[in-house]
């Protein structure tokens, strides 16, 4: 279980004017395997909630609790030997690691071809086409960021936080991509946390968090949650999936 | 000594095995030619029906004459020095005969506990036949724990026939203390080159590069890639040049990776004296992205296994 209490990141200013609160306050409980989707407005806090869920930032207050253990100070190694893992949405790219290096030293150990191969057709990738590519810049976006989420699912991890997985990936690796996220939605015992705009990936989720202004607008079942974003923002969610944002 | 004198356990010692396995991947007796310079002097060398190696009569060093059209063959040409003090001036020539195609593994090693500077200059020069296609692995290797510098300042010039084919891969990754590189490569007619120099330096090393590619043929090309990462107080600075005097393609990408004091200078030079060349040139010098860390971390590695990894990964 995942407790944030009274979650807070402020920045200063560059110009020295005084300081801008990007988390306020947060206090949040998400449950052992749940699928929780968190969306709201662009600068609404998202991704930077996730980053100091993984430990890539630090909170200027209050404390992360995971399975009852404080957290908050501890390093991004450790979080991710706890179980942790966090998937970028701008993934960085390695010049002479093959996709089956990086796949292997997410999971810990040298992968057979097979178990490779299984985690890329997931994600839409024809595994032999890749399996022997540098993850470098002969990759496209969408291909770099199908890999950052095998390199997720090699890892079987406890607590997984997407960070916008839909961003720049076409319209079909999208459907297969849904699918992926729909099997491991049906896990009940591993937690997902993805960031999305997508209404495809809400209907997916137990639980859908609005976060805007850095606090929880609202929080609930999938049931609840959603129709209320439809009529609320229906118009602008309809239009963000045909184009493929997400941002 | 002949080869039927030689027995590769009895004849080299376990630092001279160490470091044949570090330079030439040797274990044992290679299969194919090859000839094995220890301490200034040839102690074993072995000719095939194809691949003859032949002594220099008049200085230091071997001919290495491949028969046209001989394929699938190897030769080893690995140098150790283990003396401290040793200094020398090698010549290597290599005339590869027309539609060969064979893979050359050359490589220096030196091993030096005394308080005497080692230097091997190795001067190579490849006459590379028609249609003949060659692939070239060089390991510069030092270890030793002697206060004495390690050094070796390679020379390579390679010339290339009509429709050849040339691979290097020239690797520095640990313990030469000062290195001055300069290699040379003059291409004819729809000869082509592909070059991949990895080095990396730390303490104090120094290493630097001059390059120069003469595209004379028309339709001939080349690739240079040079991948460096510099260390603690090394300096590295890297000269390529490629010239495009006919109808012809280069690509020349140098990449380096700067950490702590290190100094890295790329002087990247492309020249056109024709106007179907296309000579294009790419540098870049920079720290690890900490967004590389991070993806290795969330991975549950270190930072410096993280670093370990991408360093590895780069120079591989």
């Amino acid at each position: 279980m995942l407790e944030l209490k009274n979650l807070s990141f402020t920045v200063e200013n560059e110009d020295g004017s005084g300081s801008l609160d990007i988390i306020e306050g947060l206090d949040l409980t998400i449950p052992d395997g749940k699928f929780v989707v968190i969306t709201g407005p662009n600068g609404g806090g998202k991704s930077t909630l996730a980053k100091l869920i993984m430990g890539i930032e630090q909170p200027t207050g209050g404390q992360i609790l995971y399975n009852g253990t404080d957290i908050t100070n501890m390093s991004i190694t450790d979080r991710a030997k706890l179980g942790i893992g966090y998937a970028f949405q701008q993934p960085p790219r390695f010049k002479g690691l093959t996709v089956r290096s990086l796949l292997s030293l997410a999971a810990g150990k040298e992968l057979p071809e097979d178990e490779c191969c299984s985690y890329l057709t997931r994600v839409g990738l024809c595994s032999m086409d890749y399996l022997n590519r540098e993850v470098d810049n002969s990759l496209s976006g969408g291909e770099v960021k199908r890999i950052e989420i095998a390199t997720l699912m090699a890892r079987h991890l406890d607590l997984a936080i997407y960070d916008e997985p839909e961003a720049g990936i076409d319209l079909w690796s999208f459907a297969m991509l849904v699918d992926t996220f729909k099997k491991l939605a049906k896990n009940d015992t591993n937690s997902v946390i993805i960031i999305s705009h997508q209404e495809r990936i809400m209907q997916l989720a137990d639980e859908i968090i609005v976060l805007a202004n850095g606090k929880v607008q609202s929080q609930g079942p999938k049931d609840e949650i959603f129709p209320k974003l439809l009529t609320e923002f229906g118009s602008f969610s309809n239009e963000c999936t045909l184009r493929g944002e997400g941002k | 000594m002949e080869l039927k004198d030689f027995k590769f356990d009895s004849t080299l010692t376990p630092t001279d095995q160490h470091m044949l396995r570090e330079i030439a991947d040797m274990i044992g007796t290679p299969d194919g030619a090859f000839n094995i310079r220890k301490n200034g002097e040839g102690v074993v060398k072995s000719s095939t029906d194809n691949i003859e190696i032949r002594q220099k009569a008049d200085k230091p060093g071997i001919d290495i004459i491949i028969k046209p059209f001989t394929v699938a063959e190897k030769v080893h040409i690995p140098v150790i020095i283990t003396d401290s003090g040793v200094q020398e001036t090698v010549y290597n020539d290599f005339y590869i005969g027309e539609g060969a195609n064979v893979e050359i593994v050359a490589g220096c090693g030196i091993h030096n506990c005394g308080d005497g500077d080692s230097k091997h200059d190795g001067i190579h020069s490849f006459h590379i036949g028609k249609n003949a296609i060659v692939k070239y692995v060089e390991k510069h290797y030092g270890d030793g724990d002697g206060n004495g510098k390690r050094i070796m300042n390679p020379t390579t010039v390679v010339n290339m026939d009509e429709g050849s084919y040339c691979e290097m891969d020239m690797v520095q990754i640990k313990g030469v203390d000062s290195t001055y590189r300069k290699t040379e490569a003059n291409l004819a007619d729809n000869a082509k080159i592909y070059v991949l120099e990895r080095l990396m330096t730390h303490g104090k090393q120094e290493a630097k590069t001059d390059m120069v590619v003469n595209l004379n043929g028309e339709g001939s090309s080349a690739q240079i890639i040079s991948r460096t990462v510099g260390k603690d107080d090394s300096v590295q600075v890297f000269y390529p040049n490629a010239v495009g005097n006919n109808a012809c393609h280069a690509h020349v990408q140098c990449d380096s990776i700067i950490m702590d004091n290190a100094k890295i200078s790329s002087i990247p030079a492309i020249s056109a004296n024709h106007p179907d060349a296309q000579v294009i040139h790419e540098a870049a010098i920079g720290k690890i992205n900490s967004d590389q860390l991070i993806k290795l971390e969330t991975f549950g590695m270190s930072e410096e296994e993280a670093e370990d990894i991408i360093i590895q990964g780069f120079l591989k």
